[in-house]
């Protein structure tokens, strides 16, 4: 009892030359159905260089459009003439001219003697695999499909729309169930033979004839209805992306092949002769016996799909540029934006700094230049402190900067005197976690030793640019965390506030914040916003001061309460 | 995109391609041999001027990779560079002794070449000095990208430029002919590239690097295109609009995903930045030959004559094409 291959070849014929040879060196007889688009001369040259081989014969040839029906036509001939010919076949095993065997070959005849009633078909109904790419699942069974996608895509297309339309269906004959998997399946002698000589077999010909795909369909649906036995599952390694269109191996992954203990794998780069070298001499790998276990170059090949499919996120690049609102996830890590802080308190940056032991720069939205955390003119991935450079493309300055920070939480200044056009990006990002005191702009002004009048008009613009901030932090797009107080709210009880801020940093601390930063003397504060009152301009944003007397709040330290323990 | 717009595109190319038949006579072959190009071959095309230094590297990168025949046009270069190339037994080169300039840079001519020799094949258009990293590019030769690529429907694939430059002064350490550029200029800027794209052709608009941090710091949108196309399944319709930056027809230029996902792309390592680089930049001030009046040339003389060193503290040293991949320069997409 042996095993019969039934290999369908399209092109890199000496390869498949190679492969054969490999089989019928163990004594598996062979039968080769080359593609009808293979020219005479190259046909006749190749089934003269394998002639030399007794137990190797060719099938009468098809032209395999994918596809089409062409292959299972291919396929039937093949394997009657595999079964006709060599009567101590058991199983045949359906091969491409790109498979190739990674263990040695009795170890395929002895795992399939040892299971002769076992047919290996992936076969499953389509209304439980997501397989299918490209939308056609059940519809490929029900729908009409004469023209080809290869070639008339858009009246295939067409062809569709207009059978939708119209609610065209087509009759399943005699109620089977249409199954679909893997094209690469191995069937017994039993299985195989039942379905070609099924007498119903016109009727099942001409049905899946018109089906799409349907040499991932026909012997999938028909096997479930000789077979004592079904493996639903495929010998064969074969992974498939995103598009449809099988992952291919090359040399480097040598290793990976030869840990997975399939049987065959498809598809072979015809060019990678490392591997047909490391797999066709037959290696002494040891007896190993085990199932196949092709768990890491699954997760290789998934990994890749998800890479094409879905990205990096915050992630912009030559490659990835996605449509505004595809980004999934516009930044690539989360970081923290505070307005007002450094007006009020004198040591802020370097307070979060001992507290978070994360990474505070300055305004990197300021006027001048890009204040990096401590001064630098450059920081990683070489990102300029140019204003003018980060002004050029705000987005990519702080895109740039979440991304080449990776691993390092990022914090930062920013303020009515930055540059806004960055101000949507912020707020509609969930990766921003935004704090404003509002009002605190004043603080500056309020020592600065200008001319009144500038003053008055300087905080009626600032006024204006921190309450449009305000909008944008509210406006229903919003999805970043912001937290706004006023200043008179925030100045009653500071550390209340910081607290939380720092909690939602996310910093793993169970105690109370230990030490406070030190906040500007507010002395004359509220006099000060009296007259800018007086002179017509209202500042709303810091909430309600009195204007005497002074309401310096007192950062007295709370007593430590008491821990009642039982 | 409008009927009238993808129209108006068209008329573009078939200008582009009639002025690239007519500036085929510019062009007075040297050493011909196209006729050891075969149906599969991967093409690469080239145009230079007083390359030589660079040459044996150059055509050992590429024959390493699987490149099979070297177009190439010399732009009257005085340090043999055109006896170098018409000695090679793989090149075709052809002299040019008209304006680069007016050539659009070159671009006409090559567009000529590869209408002409490069239908239907996988043709790569690179400088002397640029240097190309596809995913697996230490394990997998060239062809295996070209196959994969055609086995996906894919018809061209982007490669971004990337600046190299090295440690110290740029003319400190000297390049000696046949040496590895990439010993010497072996540093480049990991993050700080902006991207816009290009409603009309499609094609992003990559530009930063150290170009434009050192460069450009007060005028950032004159800092030089670094998005490139250069490697493209040719089809004798097709045209370069400007340099290898993008192509008609416009589906060409669509190398990005656009919902999300990466597609594969490589970079191109662009080792601009040895010693000869500030003779040259002098030269070319000179000639006036390059883009927008040689205004990247004129911002590097000035630049130079202070301080020529690009190098800083966060600049990455290279070392394969992995690390790029994980920097996010480039993408494996769905090659695995």
């Amino acid at each position: 009892m042996t095993v019969g291959i039934v290999m369908l070849v399209h092109t890199a014929l000496n390869r498949a030359e190679q492969v054969a040879r490999h089989w019928a060196a163990a004594g598996c007889p062979v039968v080769i159905h080359a593609d009808d688009n293979v020219s005479r001369k190259t046909f006749k040259a190749f089934k003269k260089s394998l002639s030399d081989v007794p137990i190797i014969r060719f099938s009468p040839r098809h032209r395999c459009e994918w596809g089409t029906w062409g292959i299972v036509a291919a396929t039937q001939e093949a394997s009657e003439l595999m079964l006709k010919e060599f009567p101590a076949v058991r199983h045949v095993y359906l091969a491409s001219g790109s498979c190739l065997p990674l263990r040695p070959v009795q170890e395929l005849i002895d795992y399939l003697a040892a299971r002769p009633k076992t047919d290996f078909i992936e076969s499953a109904t389509t209304a439980d695999v997501p397989w299918t790419v490209g939308g056609l699942d059940s519809e490929r069974f029900t729908l009409r499909f004469p023209f080809s996608w290869k070639n008339h895509r858009f009246l295939f297309d067409r062809y569709v729309a207009l059978q939708r339309r119209v609610g065209f269906r087509r009759r399943v004959p005699n109620g089977i169930t249409p199954h679909m998997g893997s094209q690469w399946w191995c069937l017994t002698r039993q299985t195989l033979s039942a379905i070609l000589e099924d007498p119903d077999r016109l009727t099942y010909d001409r049905y899946f004839r018109r089906v799409w795909i349907p040499d991932e369909s026909y012997f999938q649906t028909l096997a479930r209805l000789y077979s004592q036995h079904i493996e639903s599952r495929s010998l064969t390694l074969s992974k498939f992306d995103f598009q449809g269109k099988p992952h291919i191996f090359y040399d480097d992954h040598l290793q990976l092949l030869r840990r997975s203990d399939c049987f065959v794998a498809r598809k072979i780069w015809p060019n990678a002769g490392r591997l047909y070298r490391a797999f066709l001499t037959d290696s002494e790998s040891a007896l190993k016996r085990t199932e196949p276990n092709p768990g890491k170059i699954d997760r290789i090949f998934s990994r890749a799909v998800d890479r094409r499919t879905r990205g990096r996120p915050g992630l912009y690049m030559q490659s990835r540029w996605p449509n505004p609102g595809w980004e999934n996830g516009s930044t690539c890590a989360k970081y923290a934006v505070f307005q007002g802080f450094a007006n009020l308190f004198e040591d802020f940056e370097p307070w979060l700094n001992r507290m978070t032991g994360m990474r505070v720069h300055g305004h990197l939205f300021g006027q001048e230049r890009v204040e990096f955390a401590g001064g630098q003119e450059v920081i990683n991935g070489a990102i300029s402190d140019s204003a003018e450079i980060r002004d050029y493309n705000p987005r990519a300055f702080l895109t740039n900067l979440i991304w080449s920070t990776r691993g390092e939480r990022q914090c930062f200044q920013f303020g009515p005197r930055d540059n806004q056009d960055i101000i949507w990006e912020l707020s509609k990002d969930p990766n921003a976690q935004i704090a404003v005191i509002s009002g605190a702009w004043a603080l500056p002004l309020f020592f600065s030793n200008n001319n009144f009048s500038e003053i008055r008009a300087e905080a009626a613009l600032l006024q204006k640019v921190e309450s449009k901030f305000l909008d944008a932090l509210r406006s229903p797009y919003a999805k970043a965390r912001s937290r706004i107080w006023t200043m008179a709210e925030f100045i009653e009880a500071p550390m209340e506030p910081l607290q939380m801020i720092i909690e939602e940093l996310g910093v793993q601390s169970n105690r109370r914040l230990s030490e406070a930063p030190k906040m500007v003397d507010l002395a004359g504060f509220g006099q000060f916003l009296q007259n800018l009152k007086n002179q017509g301009m209202h500042p709303y944003l810091m909430g309600d001061f009195p204007s005497s007397p002074d309401p310096m709040p007192r950062l007295v330290k709370k007593p430590k309460p008491y821990l009642v323990q039982k | 995109m409008s009927f009238a717009q993808s129209y108006r595109l068209r008329l573009q190319r078939k200008r582009w391609l009639i002025r690239a038949f007519r500036k085929r006579r510019e062009l007075t072959a040297v050493a011909d041999r196209t006729e050891q190009i075969r149906k599969r071959d991967i093409l690469l095309f080239s145009t230079m001027r007083n390359e030589k230094i660079r040459l044996p590297f150059f055509l050992r990168y590429y024959r390493d990779l699987g490149v099979s025949h070297f177009l190439m046009v010399d732009n009257d270069s005085t340090d043999g560079t055109l006896e170098y190339l018409a000695d090679q037994p793989d090149v075709s080169v052809w002299s040019a002794t008209r304006g680069y300039k007016r050539a659009r840079f070159g671009v006409d001519w090559l567009n000529w070449l590869q209408s002409r020799y490069g239908h239907n094949h996988w043709t790569l258009v690179v400088d002397p000095d640029e240097f190309l990293i596809y995913p697996f590019c230490d394990t997998r030769p060239l062809s295996a990208l070209t196959d994969w690529l055609d086995a996906s429907s894919i018809k061209s694939f982007s490669a971004m430029l990337l600046d190299m430059y090295p440690k110290g002064r740029i003319d400190e350490q000297p390049y000696k002919a046949g040496q590895n550029p990439m010993e010497i200029a072996a540093w480049f800027d990991a993050g700080n590239y902006t991207i816009s794209r290009n409603k009309k052709f499609g094609n992003l608009w990559i530009q930063g690097g150290p170009r434009m941090r050192a460069f450009f710091p007060k005028t950032p949108e004159k800092a030089p295109a670094l998005n490139k196309i250069p490697l493209v399944k040719w089809d004798r319709k097709y045209a370069y609009v400007s340099s290898t930056h993008m192509l008609l027809p416009r589906g060409l230029n669509l190398v990005y995903d656009e919902w999300g996902g990466e597609k594969a792309s490589g970079i191109l390592l662009h080792t601009k930045f040895l010693h000869t680089f500030s003779e040259k930049a002098a030269e070319e001030l000179e000639r006036k030959q390059h883009y927008a009046a040689s205004v990247e040339y004129r911002a590097y003389a000035e630049s130079l004559r202070d301080n020529p060193e690009l190098w800083c503290r966060w600049s990455e040293k290279y070392i394969n094409w992995r690390q790029l991949e994980i920097l996010g320069l480039m993408s494996k997409g769905n090659w695995a």
